[in-house]
């Protein structure tokens, strides 16, 4: 099957367990993770983010929106998720 | 293909920190179909129009958003000149019903306005038009989704004055019919007016343009903002540079979300409209922009200088990033929305006189002042020739939307809330250009109107 990636970008203070509660979501939700990259930037915040494929989810784009936010909430993060075209426009030519 | 973590974060926090958002997503739909003899049918043909695509509208952009993560703020609809399918229909309770009728269909569809009710005037007057011009005082003060707009003057045209001449009694009637004379809020005159304008309150859908079209306006004043604070250092070069970078970004996300949506509604992707375009949130300023370069306030000797490099910057970050930039694509400078703009005129930075000035390097014209509610007719025409004046001789566009404030003096508060916000009523100069006016006519085109 085709991929479908979309990037989940995690913004906030860092803390203990954020990997393992995006990705426990994501397993459950049948979504693969592709990739993941995390830094502190300069203006302070931790950054994480995650490439991952829903072309098998078996959640909406709208569901997958909602349960992030939800996630994030009980971690004082806040998450988005944004198909990756939108990187591919705005960075590459 | 992957992207660094600095590449995703960019992105997602304009949306989440810097207030980027699709401002427009504007159908144009061909009305000139719908027309019958009985005016019964004619008007059920327009209401099915407007309900139909503006559903679908809705529809496209709430799974766009949900796909990109960017909120696409208003959803609209532009239609045909009204002026023009009323050509067999000239009559006023007509023209008053057929304005109910749009305004019904676009509360029915979700619609939050309707744009396209007005006419082309730029060299004279059909029956029709004239009847227009004449029944918005009631279809601005009855309705609350109708937006109008005319067209008095072009390069080749030059300037119907007679037209002009009408409007300060108009906008007068129509203010003092409605609530905070807010009816006038939702009426432009323009000269040189583009067909896929996505913006209101001047989107109509041009003669020129096929059954439907989706125009994108983009916005991102915070986003501008946002990237200036961050390079404070270097010269005017270099800060051009940075804005046009960041507009190019901005304007790729404009493209592919119109593109999406018109892809959903097989339709044709008509423009991206790339004018920065404040909003009331905190921060979504164009003088706030003006500001961080260094600039004391917008208004002060310099900001038109500023202006004019944010407009040059913007236009060709913006160029590069779509092959179909239309529209208006200058930068909106409206009194009301922005907060920046209702700080200077309450300190005294900016004046009408000012303002007119900037707008001769950004268009898009007088945006939303309020002037005394008992300032003269013939006044607030003179506001409006000068203003139209500068378009007609730089060969751009140019409009003037002026609410006559009722009961209110310069230095007050209007008051609208929510998407228009407040409006500080400004200062006009009391002289007088009556007698000149009164002449009448046309304001010749300009010599950039013999090229052929």
């Amino acid at each position: 099957m085709e991929r479908e990636q979309v990037f989940i970008t995690v913004i906030g203070m860092d803390r203990k367990g954020i990997v393992a509660s995006v990705s426990s979501y994501l397993y459950e939700q049948n979504i693969n993770i592709v990739d993941i990259n995390q830094r502190i930037m300069t203006d302070g915040y931790f950054v994480m983010t995650m490439l991952a494929d829903i072309a098998e989810a078996d959640i909406s784009m709208e569901q997958l929106h909602n349960g992030l936010e939800e996630t994030g909430k009980r971690m004082n993060m806040k998450i988005q998720v944004q198909h990756e075209n939108i990187f591919k426009m705005m960075h590459r030519i | 293909m992957t992207f660094t973590v600095e590449e995703v974060y960019e992105t997602a926090s304009m949306i989440s920190e810097q207030n980027l958002d699709i401002r427009a997503a504007t159908l144009g739909v061909n009305l000139k179909d719908c027309i019958d003899n009985d005016f019964e049918i004619f008007r059920k043909n327009v209401y099915e129009r407007i309900v139909f695509h503006g559903r679908r509208l809705i529809r496209a952009a709430e799974t766009v958003e949900r796909k990109y993560g960017v909120p696409i703020v208003n959803k609209r609809i532009a239609v045909t000149p009204v002026s023009l399918i009323m050509e067999t229909h000239v009559d006023r309770e007509k023209f008053l019903d057929m304005a109910r009728t749009l305004d019904q269909a676009a509360m029915d569809a979700d619609i939050d306005f309707v744009g396209g009710f007005g006419a082309m005037v730029q060299k004279g007057m059909t029956r029709s038009e004239r009847m227009l011009i004449d029944a918005l005082p009631d279809v601005l003060s009855q309705t609350g989704r109708i937006c109008a707009f005319l067209n008095v003057g072009s390069n080749v045209s030059g300037l119907n004055l007679d037209a002009v001449n009408l409007l300060g009694g108009m906008l007068h009637e129509t203010a003092a019919k409605s609530r905070d004379s807010v009816g006038c809020s939702r009426f432009v005159v323009f000269v040189n007016a583009p067909e896929d304008n996505p913006f209101m309150a001047g989107a109509f859908h041009g003669v020129g343009e096929g059954d439907a079209a989706l125009n994108i306006g983009i916005s991102g004043p915070g986003v501008v903002k946002s990237v200036v604070e961050k390079n404070t250092a270097g010269d005017l070069t270099h800060l051009s540079e940075t804005i046009k970078k960041t507009v190019f970004k901005i304007t790729r996300s404009g493209e592919l979300i119109g593109r999406e949506m018109a892809g959903l509604l097989e339709i044709g992707f008509g423009i991206v409209d790339i004018s920065l375009a404040s909003t009331t949130a905190a921060g979504d300023s164009v003088a706030g922009v003006i500001e961080v370069f260094g600039i004391e306030k917008v208004g002060a000797h310099g900001s038109t200088m500023a202006l004019a490099l944010l407009m040059n910057a913007v236009k060709k970050g913006g160029a590069m990033a779509s092959g179909n930039i239309g529209g208006l694509s200058g930068t909106f400078i409206p009194v009301s929305e922005d907060a920046g703009m209702i700080d200077a005129v309450q300190c005294g930075a900016l004046g009408i006189d000012k303002l007119e000035a900037l707008t001769a390097v950004c268009s898009v014209g007088l945006d939303m002042i309020a002037v005394p509610g008992d300032t003269p007719y013939h006044i607030i025409n003179g506001i409006i020739a000068d203003e139209l004046s500068i378009g007609i001789v730089n060969n751009k566009t140019t409009g003037v939307r002026i609410i006559p404030a009722i009961g209110k003096q310069a230095g007050e508060i209007l008051e609208f809330g929510g998407l228009l916000g407040r409006v500080p009523v400004m200062k006009v100069n009391p002289y007088s250009a009556k007698a000149f006016l009164g002449r009448g006519g046309r304001l010749p085109a300009p010599v950039t109107s013999l090229r052929n």
